[in-house]
């Protein structure tokens, strides 16, 4: 299968870096002997949304978790190639990853809010790791990061209940504001919506074009129509290659590969 | 809709074979209903005779005609063994465990979870042996006398010159003994913490040790619990190894006074006394009545250890995550 | 909205403390690793010892003689071993068929109240003081029948047995998928039928592990033999009467204070964790399907994500 692993534009590597957030650069993913993502290498741009499409098993998710190095943490997975977050190739042996980690954000496909924490102490779990004390610093952000993912005014009387006295879609809005909490660079999310009904599905969406006006989101959806409503960028993955990428409208309205138009028709899902 | 059999007989097989498994589930019942049964009888005589002094008093005289029982120095003795056998084994177990579920290679694990095994495998009696001849002398040389040296003067439970067979080291093998069981099933416990848990920690940029700080142990705290209640389940049960370390004191000085005196347990002084107690006398009824308070110690302990854990690993089961 | 700026503010508030985290996880790790070694230190330690004292005293005399004078350091432990065996073997008749019974019916019938509570007072009895159990068969048997015995011993130790097999034995049966029993049923094969030739015997290895185990278990068992069989110097004499077995030997001779006698306790000790450890590394080798040992809890889980 011919496969298109590059973006069309080419820049000088410099510049590059520059324009990007994230560039993740020969990327090869690995499950013990099964290889799950094929030498994929893909520009993020900075304040937009990038989508990663495609059927089960294309590899899209585990490119996801190579981003912010979760893939590794699996047993018996391997990965190499590089992940440059503005620049800084998180891959360099230089650094323990969990300095990493912490600059990008992740959102699971079903919520995980810990269950004996707060909704204060979810949002803050990561601020207390970071070594933060000062408490009205910590008000501060769980504030900022409640109302950017729209919970605020829905909970802020009762900041001490636990996580899970929240409904499916209002826990995954949480574990949101979790992520956000560490002020990251970049939000990754895995299918956040996949187990939310349609109303809670919606919240989420206006956030994320809400959220892109400052961060740099990278989205995996099995769902097209999601994919067309929220993201800037898309990119097709297909059985661990990926097969096109450009912007949403010409990936959807013109795609430039035989696959990539079977698969946004709908022919094979 | 019903089986079609292709024999029919005037009997019902499948009936009678699952009454044949009901009668002999039912045994264990049975079998319990008996033990209360023979435990109170057979001790009725010293409650009798002694009423409910017999748990508060510290008497120990089996001579005739003055004849007098008390429970107590026992009933405190297996709780301070089996407390001090908590306190040094627990911690040392949920490190066990933490190492086998978080940290361990995967080759290691399952060797090193059979060797932990087989330490429960050992017989009560041969941990006696090796503690008396083999431990007790390293013991007492390198643990005791300098505690002994440094603090016997200050701290009333350091008191006492230490010769090796005492409550501190009673416990202390005791805690080996119970450290298989305990760090097993918080294993089990701690492996039952769904992993997004985890994964949510690792996001967040935490450190192993962080995860675990933060996903695992909050998330199995009340497993932990019964985890360890069952330990000292275990504990208070324990005969053999208690028996042949800790002294062998009676009556009022069998109290524990300090870490490096003789002590006597529930189990003990029956283990010591049962076949020296004449039945016409009420020496053994007293005894018999320690086992009843032993059995009741026992069952309480495991009945609550029981229903912490199951209601723990339950909760993971049907676990809905969102 | 925090804005970009606002974000690189509040990351300067972070302490920069990640050498600080890493090194206190490399602690824990040593810490750990450290009860690991403190764990293993003393089985290491018995067997040792048990290896190096009791191969001292082993002969031929000392498997097959009765017990000399004592603190001679003569004769040997011939009616102990045979003893044991003799009463782990009455005691499997008892307690094995029981169990596994009380194990069919948990397995295939016990999905109700009824059946939690038998596993709930099964799971209680499992970790009973032996000790009480010792003196119930004292009360139950020897005072009636008027002398100590092998039936008094038998009994009390199957009754240690019996929760043990009943628990395994279950959790082997439920691990047979349900279309097996379906095929059977199917076929037109009576209920009993099929447990008893078609799930059991998928379940073979499991319930033979637990047995074993359990086996293993009470044959390490001191403290209900001591008012039950009492102990003997001679080789079993009958039925009626008093008997001498492994563990209660070891105890004895411990007690005396001749060093002949506790070479003899060495020796016997070899022999009783000769018979547990290869009962219990037996089971493991030879039936390496069954994950884990026989859990009172669970049967082992799977650990797909494992770091």
């Amino acid at each position: 299968m011919a496969a298109l692993t590059n973006m069309t534009e080419s820049t000088s590597a410099l510049s590059e870096k520059k324009k990007y957030k994230v560039i993740a650069e020969n990327i090869t993913a690995s499950y013990d002997e099964v290889v799950a993502v094929k030498n994929v290498t893909i520009k993020f741009k900075d304040k937009a949304v990038t989508a990663l499409i495609g059927p089960s098993g294309c590899g899209k998710t585990t490119l996801l978790r190579c981003l912010n190095r979760m893939h590794e943490l699996t047993k018996n997975a391997t990965v190499t190639g590089r992940v440059l977050l503005d620049g800084e190739d998180l891959y360099s042996n230089a650094q323990d990853p969990i300095i990493h980690r912490r600059k990008i954000g992740m959102v699971f496909q079903k919520p995980n809010p810990f269950p004996t924490m707060s909704i204060y102490d979810n949002v803050a779990a990561g601020l207390k790791l970071n070594g933060l004390r000062d408490k009205a610093v910590i008000d501060e952000i769980v504030r900022g990061c409640l109302q950017m993912v729209y919970l605020w005014d829905e909970v802020k009387n009762d900041l001490k209940k636990p996580g899970m006295s929240l409904s499916g879609g209002q826990q995954q809005r949480l574990c949101i504001a979790r992520a956000l909490a560490i002020q990251p660079e970049v939000l990754l999310m895995d299918e956040p919506a996949s187990s939310l009904d349609p109303i809670a599905t919606q919240k989420i969406e206006e956030m994320i074009n809400e959220l892109k006006k400052e961060y740099t989101i990278i989205i995996v959806t099995h769902n097209m129509q999601q994919a067309m409503r929220v993201s800037d960028y898309t990119g097709f993955m297909y059985l661990g290659d990926l097969i096109e990428f450009g912007e949403t409208r010409q990936i959807f309205e013109n795609p430039r590969n035989e696959l990539t138009a079977k698969y946004v028709q709908g022919q094979f899902g | 809709m019903k089986v079609i059999t292709l024999k029919k007989g005037p009997v019902d097989t499948d009936k009678i074979f699952k009454v044949i498994t009901l009668l002999a589930a039912t045994y264990v019942l049975v079998i319990i209903a008996l033990i209360v049964f023979e435990l109170v009888s057979g001790s009725f005589p010293v409650w009798e005779e002694e009423g409910l002094s017999f748990l508060t008093g510290s008497d120990w005289n089996a001579v005739e005609g003055r004849e007098s029982f008390g429970a107590l120095p026992y009933i405190f003795g297996t709780l301070v063994t089996s407390g001090l056998a908590m306190v040094i084994g627990v911690p040392i177990s949920i490190g066990i465990a933490m190492f086998l579920s978080e940290i361990a290679p995967k080759f290691i694990r399952t060797p090193l979870s059979f060797v932990i095994e087989l330490l429960a495998a050992v017989p009560s009696v041969i941990y006696g042996l090796w503690g008396l001849f083999v431990f007790r002398v390293y013991f007492k040389d390198w643990i005791e006398a300098p505690l002994y040296n440094m603090f016997g003067d200050s701290i009333w439970f350091f008191s006492g010159t230490p010769f090796g067979l005492d409550i501190f080291t009673a416990s202390v093998i005791l805690a080996i003994m119970i450290i298989p069981t305990i760090s097993s099933i918080s294993r089990e416990i701690m492996l039952a913490v769904p992993n997004s848990q985890r994964e949510a920690a690792y996001m967040l940029g935490a450190t192993k040790w962080e995860v675990f700080k933060m996903a695992v142990i909050p998330y199995s705290k009340s497993g932990l619990i019964g985890a360890s209640i069952l330990g000292l389940g275990r504990a208070v049960g324990e005969t053999m190894a208690v028996t042949m370390l800790i002294g062998n004191a009676t009556g009022p000085a069998a109290f524990p006074q300090s870490l490096f005196k003789a002590g006597q347990t529930m189990s003990s002084i029956i283990a010591n006394e049962f076949n020296e107690a004449s039945p016409a006398g009420l020496h053994i009824h007293a005894l018999i009545g320690i086992g009843l308070v032993l059995f009741i110690t026992a069952i309480g302990i495991n009945i609550i250890a029981h229903l912490l854990v199951a209601r723990v690993l339950k909760a993971h089961e049907g676990a809905v995550q969102a | 909205m925090i804005t970009t700026e606002q974000r690189a503010e509040f990351r300067k508030r972070f302490r920069y403390n990640v050498n600080q985290r890493l090194i206190t996880d490399k602690i824990v790790k040593i810490i750990v690793f450290a009860c690991v070694i403190v764990a293993i230190i003393p089985l290491g330690s018995i067997l040792f010892e048990v290896f190096k004292n009791g191969s001292a005293a082993l002969s031929i005399e000392f498997l097959t003689q009765i017990p000399g004078a004592i603190g001679t350091g003569e004769g040997g432990i011939g009616p102990a071993i045979q003893g044991t065996l003799l009463i782990i073997g009455m005691s499997s008749l008892i307690g094995v068929p029981i169990g596994v019974l009380s194990g069919i019916f948990l397995s295939e019938f016990g999905d109700n109240r009824f059946g939690k509570t038998i596993r709930f007072f099964n799971d209680v009895m499992a970790e009973f003081p032996s000790i009480v159990i010792g003196i119930f068969a004292f009360l139950l048997i020897v005072l009636v029948l008027g002398n100590f015995s092998i039936w008094a011993g038998t009994f009390a130790l199957s009754i240690i047995m019996l929760p043990i097999i009943a628990r395994t034995t279950e959790e082997s049966l439920k691990l047979v998928p349900i279309t097996y029993r379906e095929a059977g049923f199917a076929l037109g094969i009576k209920r009993w039928a099929v447990i008893t030739r078609i799930i059991i015997s998928s379940a073979k290895s499991g319930m033979i592990t637990g047995i074993m185990l359990a086996v293993a278990r009470i044959g390490g068992e001191t403290a209900p033999l001591i008012m039950t069989i009492l102990g003997s110097s001679q080789f079993f004499a009958g039925f009626n009467g008093p008997m001498d077995a492994l563990p209660l030997r070891i105890w004895r001779l411990s007690l005396l204070p001749y060093e002949s006698a506790q070479a003899q306790g060495w020796g016997a000790a070899l022999v009783l964790i000769l018979i547990v450890l290869s009962i219990n590394v037996g089971v493991r080798f030879l039936f390496l399907r069954n994950r884990g040992k026989a859990s009172f809890w669970h049967p082992r889980r799977e650990q797909k994500w494992q770091r």
